[in-house]
């Protein structure tokens, strides 16, 4: 078991606890760096993909894992940061002003939608955030002098201070882009949870009440939440615009808007590692089951709907069996393992929840 | 000039009177109960004060300002802090974390300062985490600190609340039933914690209670509601014996 001892206030407001996590990742930094030689371009290709994946989840999981607002339109403003990071760029903008300034029209733009959905809680406001994700594709097709409508964009090569980045030709460049906006997103979730606005996000996802006793403005607090969220994921659309090398309408759908919220609930809601878990399944999925069905001599014959079938049954079966997600397994097998042989079966059984005041939420 | 002056309040909820033409006033740095059978209107009076329930008609002032113009995000600004009788606390969160969301009026830094936890922020979080510090050495909740209020005994939920409302350094705490739920020993301890809250911190505290044994230790007065109107007003030997007051209980079945 590791103990920690605390010598100071700052020791809570540190990156990482103690000196043995911050080793941990800076090991897997170094490995992130080394990758482009350790691996081949395809499998770097899909270690990009899950990056670019968790920075959405990163995105997604701030909404609602954070301030617990759950979004089905986020495929939407993964489409708006693409649409509008290419859009600014074919305008004259240089790369390192488009691409930051995509994310934060995206987040302005995020803020706006969701002025009125505000006063929708869980299901409903699921269900309100659906209808972005439904027009987010007839308003493509209605732009379509800047968006291209339904034959697509192809985004120009990426230049950064006369370095050109192609993600075809040069992976591992594309690769090192992607790994630096994964670690901006991540330290500014990161941050904003040791700070008071994160805290903020926290007291309105668990009693409103109480938080607005204590002074948290409901509404503005959910508005930036949104803000924040659209911002990181407008950067995920943005870069997954550049991986597909094309997109139209149709790129950014409905499902991609599941997809992403199945993710983070699969991966484990509010924490960091549950975007990062979350988004390699997802990544990999399709991998994993077109082996397996070659394994059972399916020999290559797609089955429709296999994986999307695959992926709810995953979904049902942690939303029964582990509501915290992997990395809530996670968790509780390295508590396991740290306490041998002392755990016990009940020590992770939930508490039943006293009383709420119903009356006032 | 009294602390909290409410004049005339009176709130219905569709036929039922919660508040009838209520007045009462708390003068700085005195400890005053409400009491009165189950239903009387006493939580309905706190959520008037928290501006969670607009009132009919009726005064309400805050220190002079009139509390009926804030919202009710506002009302913590003016140094107002409550604790629930059902208790409300962050469920997901570490005891600390929720005492820090105590400090929320306080915070000075921006979204962008915090997204880079820029210095100030380092600064704020310091001074914010030391005034936590004190609110649980003072109620010696050293032992929870990092744990998640998910899986508290009920005992402890209430003490951290408490906390969470000393934490925003108020000059008016309103407590909806503090002692309620709780073991003799810990009512014992939530007498010696208001009464060092009245005298060390200056803060003045306005309480609804059943416990009478607590209400006569620490009150110095005390009001009698039925049915949302007052019964009585004095010290609490006086309300104690007040026969309308005992008719009051005794028609309720209540002790
Ligand atoms: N939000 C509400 N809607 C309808 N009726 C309410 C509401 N809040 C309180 N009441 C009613 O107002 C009366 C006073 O309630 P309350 O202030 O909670 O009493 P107590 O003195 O036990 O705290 C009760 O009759 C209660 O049913
Ligand atoms: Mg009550």
């Amino acid at each position: 078991m590791r103990i920690q001892f605390k010598t100071s206030y700052d020791h809570d407001m540190r990156l990482f606890p103690d000196a043995w996590t911050a080793c941990v990742y800076g090991a897997l930094m170094v490995v992130m760096v080394l990758l482009p030689v350790l691996l081949d371009e395809f499998f770097l290709g899909e270690i990009t993909n899950v990056l670019i994946w968790a920075i959405g989840g990163l995105g997604l999981m701030l909404l609602t894992g954070q301030s617990g607002q759950a979004s089905l339109g986020h495929a939407a403003f993964l489409a708006m940061g693409c649409y509008s990071n290419t859009i600014l760029i074919e305008q004259g903008l240089p790369f390192v002003i488009a691409f930051p300034l995509a994310g934060v029209l995206t987040g302005l733009f995020g803020m706006v939608i969701a002025i009125p959905a505000i006063r929708l809680h869980g299901i409903y406001l699921a269900m309100a955030t659906i209808a972005v994700s439904v027009l987010a594709d007839d308003v493509i097709v209605l732009l379509e002098p800047w968006t291209g409508g339904v034959s697509g964009k192809f985004p120009e090569p990426i230049v950064i201070f006369g370095f050109e980045i192609e993600r075809w030709s040069q992976p591992g460049r594309f690769y090192y882009l992607v790994l630096a906006v994964t670690v901006i997103s991540t330290l500014f979730y990161r941050n904003l949870l040791r700070a008071p606005m994160g805290r903020a996000f926290a007291a309105v996802r668990d009693s409103e009440v109480s938080a607005t006793a204590l002074g948290v403005h409901i509404p503005r607090t959910k508005a930036i939440a949104f803000g924040l969220s659209c911002m990181i994921t407008g950067w995920a659309g943005a870069l997954m615009g550049y991986h597909a090398g094309t997109f139209n309408n149709e790129t950014f759908s409905l499902v991609i808007s599941i997809t992403l919220l199945m993710m983070i609930v699969i991966g484990g809601l509010g924490s960091i590692h549950g975007a990062f878990l979350g988004a390699a399944v997802v990544a990999f999925l399709p991998q994993a089951l077109s082996m397996t069905t070659d394994l059972f001599g399916g020999s290559g014959v797609a089955i429709p709907g296999l994986e999307t079938g695959v992926f709810g049954l995953i979904l049902i079966l942690f939303i029964l069996f582990e509501p915290t997600g992997i990395y809530g397994r996670w968790l509780k097998i390295r508590t396991w393992f740290e306490l041998f042989p002392f755990a016990r079966k009940a020590m992770f059984r939930r508490q039943k929840s006293y009383l709420k005041t119903e009356r006032l939420r | 000039m009294s602390l909290l002056e409410i004049r005339n309040a009176t709130l219905k909820f569709g036929g039922v009177v919660a508040v009838n033409d209520l007045s009462f006033a708390i003068e700085e740095g005195e400890v005053y109960a409400i009491v009165g059978p189950n239903g009387a209107g006493k939580s309905t009076v706190f959520n008037m004060i928290s501006r969670f329930y607009a009132p009919f008609a009726g005064q309400f002032r805050f220190d002079g300002q009139d509390l009926l113009t804030v919202r009710p995000d506002q009302v913590a600004n003016l140094g107002i802090a409550r604790t629930f009788q059902n208790i409300e606390l962050f469920d997901q969160a570490t005891v600390l974390q929720n005492l820090l969301v105590g400090r929320h009026r306080h915070r000075q830094s921006t979204l962008l300062e915090e997204l880079f936890f820029a210095p100030r922020v380092r600064a704020e979080e310091r001074r914010h985490r030391h005034a936590v510090e004190e609110v649980i050495e003072f109620l010696d909740l050293q032992a929870y600190r990092d744990k998640r209020i998910a899986g508290l005994p009920y005992g402890i939920r209430k003490v951290v609340e408490l906390g969470r409302a000393l934490a925003s350094g108020p000059r008016l705490l309103l407590l909806d039933e503090p002692a309620s739920g709780l073991s003799v020993e810990e009512t014992q301890d939530m007498r010696w914690w208001i009464d060092d809250i009245r005298r060390q911190m200056g803060i003045t505290v306005l309480m609804v209670e059943h416990d009478m044994g607590l209400v006569s230790g620490v009150c110095d007065r005390v009001l009698a509601l039925a049915d949302g109107a007052r019964l009585a007003e004095g010290t609490p030997a006086e309300v104690q014996s007040d026969p309308r007051v005992i008719e009051a209980y005794l028609g309720t079945g209540a002790v």
